[in-house]
């Protein structure tokens, strides 16, 4: 069965096509183009409840949060804030964040 | 539609988020930057120190930069009145920031994301419109497009690159109105 990574993603947030770039990057990179990158699209604020959705872009595996958000993030249809390692907001996660992320998530 | 490269933006009076009322005449300043932007946002948290680098910087030059937010507090409570206000007593915003609850003036201007940068000279006209700079990543940038248009303003010089897409969070309305 091919594994795959989900990206919940919300139209409204332009990040989407950059996210998926950049994680489909990082799977060539760490030598695992085999898993599966997929877009899930949440659009309404009951989707977004029903999932639990803080913010675009997601990034779950196996159905937990690859970058958990903190407990007190509102649920909602929103562009996601990462803080980069510098303390700087992002639309995106940083780049070392998210391959230690997926690195420990395919380890696992 | 909203306001076009070339237009005449009308002056505009709109609550401050900390208190009062503030009314933005384009020909009190040599140049009025307006930037709809947002406290939940990732691009506008990205792009927000070099916006206020940029009033700091463009002063004492007579230059004023406005910040508006217009996003629902409703469905994105962080940018509610009150949450914006806490940033401006934190010292977080080098300029006013005004709240545009009914979304008119918003709507008016035409912006869709935040941020959206408009800049307007003396006798009123929009000349630019558009995003920060080329990269919200890159801090190099320096808000280099605000910066080229109102050098180009205040030496008179018509602006070279007067419309840039603007990227960002899409505008969070009170209707149901399609999100881009």
């Amino acid at each position: 069965m091919t594994e795959s990574i989900e990206i919940l993603a919300w139209s409204g947030c332009p990040s989407h096509d950059e996210a998926r770039e950049r994680l489909t990057a990082l799977l060539h990179d760490l030598g695992r183009p085999d898993v599966e990158v997929r877009v899930r699209w949440i659009e309404t604020e009951e989707e977004a409840r029903e999932v639990a959705f803080v913010g675009s872009p997601t990034f779950r595996w196996r159905g937990q949060d690859l970058l958990p958000p903190d407990p007190a993030t509102p649920v909602g249809l929103a562009c996601r804030v990462y803080r980069r390692r510098d303390g700087r907001a992002s639309p995106l996660p940083d780049p070392d964040d998210l391959r230690e992320a997926v690195q420990r998530a395919l380890s696992a | 539609m909203g306001y076009q490269i070339g237009d005449t933006v009308a002056p505009f009076t709109l609550p401050r988020v900390d208190g009062g009322e503030l009314t933005v005449d384009p020909a009190t300043a040599a140049a009025t930057v307006v930037v709809f932007t947002a406290n939940h946002c990732p691009y506008a948290l990205a792009w927000h120190d070099r916006i206020q680098q940029v009033a700091r910087d463009y002063a004492d030059r007579g230059v004023q930069v406005i910040q508006i937010n217009p996003n629902n507090e409703v469905t994105h409570p962080a940018d509610s009145t009150a949450a914006s206000a806490e940033r401006v007593a934190a010292g977080h915003f080098a300029g006013p920031y005004l709240r545009d609850e009914p979304q008119e003036l918003t709507r008016t201007f035409g912006a869709e994301k935040t941020p959206d940068v408009f800049i307007i000279d003396r006798s009123g006209t929009l000349v630019y419109r558009g995003a920060p700079d080329a990269d919200y990543e890159d801090e190099s940038q320096q808000a280099r497009y605000i910066r080229d248009a109102l050098d180009a303003v205040l030496a008179g010089q018509p602006v070279a690159v007067p419309s840039t897409p603007p990227r960002g969070c899409s505008i969070k309305w009170r209707t149901a109105e399609p999100t881009p």
